[in-house]
């Protein structure tokens, strides 16, 4: 890439965010709303935060929370998903039920989450954990069932035993599938904790966001909250695509 | 290529007796291949020849263990044929090497048995024999598809396999790496001395490689003839034999040799 086509790629997106903070502070002037902040006030807000010291640790409670629930996820998503794309019998007795919950919004399993954990971290780690369990275990499966069958033989006429079949070939040419199951996972885990924490307890990203409307109509803080929810969100993004550069799975994106 | 029949070179390494393969499909029977014998000497390069579809390809599917014949059966060295092994490779188009390893990787996958230093050896070894030094850690996405398609035979080679099944490797190749890539093949098999079975819808390129030509018919498919290909290598394409056997070929398959 030239310095020149890096600077264009640095310099539109920063036109655009100009392009609308300029609109947002035009529409809140215009309109004269004492309700919703301009950008300058949502600044302020955000220093409200940080001096009143909640912002870290509202985030970090969020992001605990997406870790502890997508991490359930993960480690009972992938082997359900492996074992589901291997065995052609275990998925079509368990393929019904998965998707008859999978179209669920986890938000629907709030009540359910509540009677199970009460108000607490545990109902919260729940829906992540749900939100994030069927695309992971879908992706899995899906990435397991779609390796080509000639690399499924060249692995038998290569004599590997079904354990090292598994291993080195199905793993490996199922990988990026099941990547990009788990980056659209972690994609809805970070979704549902902000509507969870709304709801559910009383620390977090999303607690923030619903609090600061009901303590005083403060939608400079609201929107300071929003912000940095999607900020974070875009990070947990950008990470996951950093692993899908790594070469040997490469080969399985478009973008390669 | 002697011209006299030696006790040690007819014996045959392969022998395919009263083959029949039916495929069920709604409800319908397909017979596919009907009454296939064939005896392929050691060493010996064969080219099964066919048009597309004919079931030349589940023909080697067959002799390779990975379908079971309805009828008839495959033995190789006297032993009956259940399954796939590892002293006789399946080499497929170039589709068939595994894109999460490098050319080093692919060329190894084989070889995971033998101690860490032979196992270095022989990489570096079909490395050199396919040409492809400098790529040892290239990926497969970064190679075109005739470096794909050596990687392949590469891996086939390194476990040192008797015999290699070759599934039109070089049909998605355009035909001037195609016509490379049929050199690179003769001289691997001039020093590895494998035994090669090498499906073919190509009446050329049948005729540039084999020892000998299988000329099957349409669906259902049976051996029309074998044509004994009594050139020399290098072969000269423009030589009046070659020609010769060439349209012979041509005709056996019922093409006029016109467009």
């Amino acid at each position: 890439m030239s310095s020149r086509q890096r600077f264009e790629r640095l310099l539109w997106p920063l036109v655009t965010v100009a392009v609308i903070l300029v609109l947002w502070h035009a529409a809140v002037k215009l309109s004269r709303t004492n309700v919703f902040p301009s950008p300058l006030a949502v600044v302020v807000g955000f220093r409200e935060l940080t001096r009143r010291g909640v912002l870290l640790p509202y985030a970090g409670a969020s992001l605990f929370r997406v870790a502890a629930g997508y991490g359930l996820a993960l480690g009972l998503g992938i082997p359900a998903g492996l074992f589901l794309g291997w065995k052609r019998a275990a998925a079509a007795a368990a393929n019904p039920v998965i998707q008859l919950l999978r179209p669920i919004s986890p938000l629907a399993w709030i009540p359910v989450a509540i009677v199970l954990f009460g108000v607490s971290n545990f109902a919260t780690i729940f829906l992540i954990f749900l939100a994030s369990f069927f695309p992971i275990v879908v992706a899995t499966m899906n990435g397991v069932r779609g390796v080509p069958s000639m690399y499924l033989r060249a692995g038998t006429n290569f004599d590997l035993s079904p354990v090292s079949r598994f291993a080195r070939v199905v793993l490996p040419a199922a990988l990026p599938q099941v990547l990009t199951g788990l980056r659209i996972a972690l994609g809805i885990a970070w979704l549902v904790v902000v509507a969870a924490e709304m709801i559910a307890v009383d620390s977090g990203l999303g607690y923030l966001v619903i609090d600061s409307r009901n303590a005083g109509k403060r939608y400079d803080l609201v929107v300071a909250a929003m912000i940095l929810i999607g900020g974070i969100g875009l990070l947990l993004n950008v990470l996951v695509r950093r692993i899908e550069r790594l070469r040997s799975v490469r080969w399985g994106f478009r973008s390669a | 290529m002697s011209t006299f029949p030696q006790a040690a070179a007819d014996r045959a390494k392969l022998t395919i007796r009263g083959l029949d393969m039916t495929f069920r499909a709604e409800g319908k029977e397909i017979s596919v291949l009907e009454n296939i014998d064939l005896d392929v000497r050691e060493g010996e390069f064969v080219c099964i020849l066919g048009p597309s579809g004919c079931g030349k390809s589940t023909l080697l599917n067959i002799v390779g263990g990975f379908l079971e014949p309805t009828a008839g059966t495959v033995t190789i060295d006297g032993e009956p044929v259940h399954g796939p092994d590892p002293r006789r490779i399946f080499v497929f188009q170039e589709r068939g090497v595994f894109p999460w390893l490098t050319v080093e990787g692919n060329i190894g996958f084989g070889l995971g048995k033998l101690p860490a230093d032979e196992r270095r050896r022989r990489i570096d070894h079909y490395v050199r024999l396919v040409g492809l030094t400098g790529f040892e850690t290239a990926y497969p996405q970064e190679l075109s598809g005739g470096m794909k398609q050596r990687v392949e035979v590469a891996r086939a080679l390194a476990v040192n396999p008797d015999m290699l099944y070759l599934d039109e490797p070089f049909g998605a190749l355009d035909s001037i790496t195609r016509l490379v890539m049929r050199g690179e093949l003769l001289r691997i098999w001039g020093q590895e001395k494998k035994t090669i079975l090498f499906v073919t819808h190509d009446i050329d390129e049948s005729v540039q490689l084999a020892d000998r030509v299988v000329v099957m018919s349409s669906r259902p498919a049976h051996i029309r003839r074998i044509v004994d290909i009594d050139l020399p290598h290098p072969r000269d394409l423009s030589s009046r034999r070659y020609l010769e056997l060439r349209d012979s070929i041509f005709g056996e398959i019922g093409l006029a040799h016109k467009i």
